[in-house]
């Protein structure tokens, strides 16, 4: 498959979904089933892109579980998104590097 | 157009542009590592500027998955788009035509909402469009240098920046789920069945983004039965 193909379907279907609201629709949306369902949407999707993935992600499962522990711990102490990513970046660089000493 | 308040918009956005430098950086590493070109993962990043979104698309391309795929994808990760687009055409009110909300749908982005939505003046279409350009400059630029990087860095350095997206999705996740017990539940179920279609016999075939988009909806639809919106 053509990866501009891929990229002309992912443009168009995320710029409608941003477009089509602004755009289109005036009223808002009253059924609390179905305003509720869109606010758990982005925790869900974000857990389920990183869980278990970001175990697999690196060189080795350890530095992956470092990665993961060293975030959550960062993001519990509130640090901004980027720190919390640096940190993870760092985390796995240095267990790697303690990795290949054995 | 004012000029004033398109750059009272550009100032604005600074500090989100600084932002998603760093986080389109490691996108652009990402993007790198499973093949793509500096160019297409800079055009991915132009023409969609949603930081899920596009890795999601990733793993949809490495599986050579159908289109159909790529679409399911895009709409479950990317839905929470519509709610805030229905938020901020709300308050944009009549000034604003249909000309420049087609411009404004192009780069409502979490962040780019949020400080429209925090705007104590009133919104003004000059400063709407002086949202717009830095963060999605920033975001286009920051994609190209990671893939170049990506394709240049020794294995253990693109290794470690592979894990910066999801240190950005952790650092989403975890303020909300410590700071709210339903979101922590939200947190814990599309944990586990993210677990189970990954391990589990006939669900650990599922590829191309197909999982995630399965996972998410399965868990919003628990939560919300378990806890509809209170007016």
């Amino acid at each position: 498959m053509n990866i501009y193909i891929y990229i002309a379907v992912m443009a168009v279907t995320t710029y409608l979904i941003r477009m089509v609201p602004l755009v289109l629709l005036k009223k808002d949306i009253k059924n609390k089933y179905f305003r509720a369902f869109l606010k758990y949407i982005p925790v869900c999707c974000l857990t389920a892109m990183t869980v278990p993935a970001i175990f697999y992600a690196t060189n080795s499962i350890i530095s992956g579980i470092a990665a993961f522990l060293v975030a959550v711990l960062l993001a519990l102490f509130k640090r901004d998104l980027v720190t919390v990513a640096a940190g993870s970046c760092i985390a796995v660089f240095i267990t790697e590097q303690i990795l290949r000493l054995f | 157009m004012k000029a004033k308040e398109f750059f009272n918009g550009v100032k604005d956005s600074i500090p989100v542009a600084v932002g998603y430098f760093s986080v389109s950086f490691g996108f652009g590493v990402a993007a790198a590592g499973i093949g793509l070109t500096f160019l297409q993962a800079a055009l991915m990043s132009f023409t969609n500027v949603t930081s899920a979104g596009q890795f999601a698309a990733l793993s949809v391309i490495v599986a050579i998955a159908p289109l159909i795929n790529m679409f399911l994808t895009q709409l479950v990760i990317n839905s929470r788009y519509a709610l805030m687009s229905l938020a901020l055409g709300q308050r944009l009110g009549s000034k604003f035509g249909i000309a420049s909300r087609l411009i404004i749908a192009f780069y409502n982005t979490d962040e780019i909402f949020a400080i429209a939505m925090q705007r104590e003046k009133p919104l003004t279409k000059s400063y709407m469009f002086g949202l717009g350009p830095m963060p999605v400059l920033s975001w286009t630029l920051g994609t190209f240098l990671g893939a170049v990087a990506g394709s240049l860095l020794p294995p253990s350095i693109s290794s470690a920046l592979g894990v910066a997206l999801y240190g950005m999705f952790v650092a989403i996740v975890v303020p909300n789920a410590k700071k709210d017990k339903t979101m922590l539940v939200a947190t814990a179920i599309s944990a586990i069945l993210s677990i189970i279609f990954f391990f589990a016999p006939y669900l650990k075939n599922l590829t191309g983004g197909i999982s995630v988009v399965i996972v998410t909806v399965v868990s919003a639809a628990v939560c919300a039965a378990l806890f509809p919106e209170e007016d």
